[in-house]
């Protein structure tokens, strides 16, 4: 049971790798007329900037081959969902308990909910498709840094472990990292598209010809961190101190992973903050959530592997 | 955002008069620290100034390794220290930031609360003049009903939403439904505000009034602690606690078992106590990691466990002690190391004076499962192939010099001086249960066996209930803050210009917030006004 899950995994990391080749395939080659357009327009431009003309032209009715290689994307999306639950189930049942007792099986569950989650957007706002590709190059970087380097056969959990505020406090915080893994998605793509709209021109701009709803964006990111913001509330601030008090006697002790959870939920409150203040910008507020991301995987890699901490689960196999 | 938007800026200005300097720098400044930008910079602040706690050994973490960390940095830890780099959590400037935080949050919340307290005692205001600038507007319809008799119907299909209602007649005959919803909202997010504060508060309380005690206990009657001071290994007790306040029990470790995997992970513990509280009889009771034994006043926790060696040692005189000494472990196999010290040892009877010379101290590793290479690691944590290593050292053990030693290894100095040489052989003496060691001088050694022994800390937090509360209501009041939205609708009911006993209808909308299904329900909210009418 144990093989067939690692097996599963490599078999997930590679529809996902497959799918961020559609989706990027979908980027490059796509719309062929429009890139063209686009491509003509920066040629004519060349001397004086033209500003970006965002009106899309309607297209033919015939499905392009960027078209194609977006729906297989898709396709290869829940492909790689269905043998990423399956990675995980069956290494649950080979452990016989939640799939979440160490730093692999928790990325491994983390990016899961990822999963979960954009499919669930895929299927109510199928526009959004073209973020596929940060979606998926994000579950890739993250599925092979779990299997790089924090890698851990399947084991019993150790008896600090074995409390069911454990069950508890991991799993909401490992939906709610997920949730703001998929946040970071259209907080990113919001920031480029802003950019290219202020006539940013460089690489990742350059993506942000493709996307038309900024505003849209915006608001998919405020509802994904309002949404994961409460969870994480109660799986760090809550549930994490009951255990803990349960456990190590006190229920908050700045042990370093503790520091860390402080940091993200501090900067998320902080987003909030700035998002529901009139005078700070929208961009500067959806930087201030990158930059909670960044502290989240601060805290599952960093932590785990630089300091030393009483998170026994937190060790890099 | 509702809040701040709303708050009417003009209204409250003060009268214009000759402003005293100072006292308008230190209004400026409250209206700053007070202001969103404030909150927000100081939130900044504060999570940047927890990083150092996690990059640099807290002492209140762990002090073995602020220790190694003087050791290995001798020069740039004493410098840091000055900046409490190592008690980041307990320095002047996290507290700075924090207290700050508070005190705009205290000053940004308390006028909100009074707006808000305001927001739910007055009424809705009256529909603006022209409905069609509003962000959701219903073009007018014709009502078959008199305006009085639609309003009201309006009204009670508003109100059956949950929605605040206010009639209002016009001089023309006509009506207004105002209607308000979501004030839950600003509710949620006071309350989650106030359960910072709280939590706070709690948490500065439980530091004054709590303590905290560890206390590494031997299996066995004779080995049994009861709850003062000079009984625990090292203690620290709040700043508005007195030794006297602890609450009286007794504790012995009657039993402790641990269970393992194969591979030597720790499957389970169960420790077994006798507990006698304010000299009651002895209870027997049970408590393992993450199940701690709660007694009246004080939590006993489970941290950790290890094996304390037996040794009975016999004199060149003959005479005999026996000692108990717990060897720590050093890793997951509870490869464990230690010293026995026997001070009072060789006084010779014709004398009966003890001879600083001829004091005897043992220093080893005790593997609860040694290797069969003889290497000096154990190879899994149960007690499947015990052997204890130990070296001999006769001599001055120094423990009279009145600086407390460590009970875990010999006094360095005094073997470096040699005022304490070691006795026996290069290799440490391999020792089992039940063998007895001969020294050079005819004095002997026996390792009778082990007792095992859990290591406890024992603590009280008298506000820890009470956070939790604070922290749940806090959670509540977040969710509906960041759930439920604020919104206003208004109807108007005009006559029909040709028909009295008709009317017409025109409502329009206003999100309070960021409220992106705000359209739906406003086309839902006039549809069923339009087939309510209709029925
Ligand atoms: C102790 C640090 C603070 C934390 C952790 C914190 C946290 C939060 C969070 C998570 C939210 C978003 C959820 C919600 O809308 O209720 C929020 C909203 C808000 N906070 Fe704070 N806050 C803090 C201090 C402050 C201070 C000092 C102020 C005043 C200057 C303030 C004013 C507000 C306001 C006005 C909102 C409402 C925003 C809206 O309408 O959506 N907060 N706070």
């Amino acid at each position: 049971m144990a093989e067939l899950s690692d097996q599963l995994m490599a078999f997930t990391v590679l529809a996902y790798l497959a799918a961020m080749i559609c989706y990027a395939g979908e980027y490059a080659f796509g719309k062929r007329s429009r890139i063209g357009r686009a491509a003509s327009r920066q040629l004519v431009g060349a001397g004086a900037p033209v500003p970006p003309v965002e009106k899309v032209a309607p297209e033919p009715e015939k499905p392009s081959r960027g078209e194609w290689s977006g729906r297989i994307a898709v396709v290869l999306t829940f492909l790689g969902l269905a043998l990423h639950l399956g990675s995980a189930a069956t290494r649950g049942l080979a452990a016989e308990r939640m799939p979440w007792g160490n730093m692999y099986e928790y990325i491994v569950s983390a990016t899961l909910v990822g999963s979960v989650v954009w499919a669930g957007v895929l299927l109510r706002k199928p526009a959004v498709r073209h973020l596929g590709l940060f979606v998926s190059l994000s579950l890739v970087v993250l599925l092979g840094a779990a299997n790089l380097i924090a890698y851990t056969p399947v084991g019993p959990l150790v008896p600090a472990l074995n409390s069911y505020w454990f069950v508890v406090h991991v799993s909401t915080i490992i939906v709610s990292s997920g949730i703001f893994l998929i946040g970071a998605v259209p907080a990113t793509m919001f920031l480029i598209k802003n950019g290219y709209d202020e006539g940013k021109r460089s690489f990742p701009y350059t993506l942000g010809r493709r996307v038309s709803d900024a505003a849209g964006l915006e608001r998919l990111t405020f509802r994904l961190h309002a949404f994961a913001f409460p969870l994480f509330t109660f799986g760090a601030l809550i549930a994490g101190p009951l255990w803990a008090e349960a456990s190590w006697g006190r229920y908050w002790g700045w042990d370093p992973k503790e520091v860390w959870a402080f940091i993200s939920w501090i900067v998320y409150a902080a987003y909030l903050h700035a998002r529901a203040t009139p005078s700070v910008k929208r961009t500067v507020a959806t930087w201030i959530a990158l930059a909670g991301f960044v502290t989240m995987l601060m805290n599952l890699f960093g932590v785990n592997l630089f300091f030393e901490g009483l998170h026994s689960y937190a060790d890099a196999g | 955002m509702t809040v701040v938007e709303d708050r009417p800026a003009t209204a409250e200005a003060p009268p214009p008069r000759r402003a005293n300097p100072l006292w308008a720098l230190l209004r400026n400044s409250w209206r700053q620290l007070t202001s969103m930008r404030t909150a927000l910079l100081l939130l900044f602040l504060l999570a940047l100034a927890a990083v150092p706690g996690s990059i640099f050994p807290q002492r209140t973490v762990n002090r073995e390794n602020v220790q190694e960390y003087f050791a290995e940095h001798p020069k740039l830890a004493p410098a840091i220290d000055r900046f409490f780099a190592f008690d980041v959590y307990s320095s002047p400037w996290f507290a700075a930031i924090y207290l700050l935080l508070f005190t705009s949050l205290v000053g940004c919340v308390l006028p909100r609360l009074r707006e808000h307290v305001r927001a739910l005692t007055t009424v809705p205001p009256d529909a603006p003049k022209r409905m069609d600038r509003l962000p959701q507007h219903f073009a007018a319809t014709v009502r078959p009903q008199p305006p009085a008799a639609t309003a009201e119907g309006i009204a009670k299909f508003l109100r059956g939403r949950r929605f605040r209602t206010r009639l209002r007649e016009l001089p023309d005959g006509g009506w207004t439904v105002s209607a308000e919803k979501g004030f839950f909202k600003e509710t949620g997010n006071l309350l989650f505000h106030f359960a910072l504060l709280s939590v706070l508060v709690g948490v500065g309380f439980g530091h004054w009034y709590g303590w905290h005690a560890n206390r590494l206990l031997v299996t066995g009657p004779d080995q049994g602690f009861c709850n003062t001071i000079t009984q625990f290994d090292d203690s620290s007790l709040g700043p508005r606690v007195s030794s006297s306040d602890l609450p009286d029990f007794c504790l012995k470790l009657t039993e402790f078992q641990a269970t393992y995997q194969t591979t030597g992970q720790p499957k389970s513990f169960l420790a077994t106590v006798a507990v006698s509280e304010d000299g009651g009889a002895d209870q027997i009771r049970s408590f393992t990691v993450n199940d701690p034994l709660r007694l009246d006043g004080a939590n006993v926790y489970l941290l950790g466990q290890g094996y304390a060696p037996v040794l009975r040692f016999t004199d060149r005189y003959g005479v005999q002690q026996t000692k108990t000494v717990p060897f720590l472990p050093t890793d997951g196999m509870l490869t464990s190391e230690g010293v026995a010290q026997f001070p009072d040892v060789n006084i010779d009877p014709k004398t009966n004076k003890r001879d600083d010379k001829l004091q005897v101290g043992f220093e080893g590793v005790y593997l609860p499962t040694g290797g069969t290479d003889g290497s000096a690691r154990s190879t899994f944590p149960a007690e499947n192939n015990p052997v204890l290593y130990l070296a001999a050292y006769r001599g001055d053990l120094g423990l009279d010099v009145g600086i407390p030693g460590s009970v875990y290894a010999l006094d360095r100095t005094q073997i470096e001086t040699g005022r304490l040489t070691k006795v026996s052989g290069e290799r440490p003496y391999v020792l089992r249960p039940g063998e007895t060691w001969t020294l050079d001088d005819g004095s002997k050694l026996e390792f009778v066996g082990t007792q095992k022994f859990a290591t406890l800390s024992i603590r009280y937090d008298p506000t820890q209930f009470m956070l939790l509360i604070g922290s749940v209501l806090g959670l509540a009041g977040l969710m509906l803050s960041l759930a439920v939205h604020r919104r206003r609708v208004w109807f108007r009911v005009s006559p029909a210009p040709d028909d009295a006993g008709s009317s017409v209808i025109e409502a329009g909308g206003l999100p309070r917030t960021d409220y992106s299904g705000f359209a739906d329900e406003f086309t839902a909210l006039t549809q069923g006004v339009v087939k309510e009418g209709k029925s």
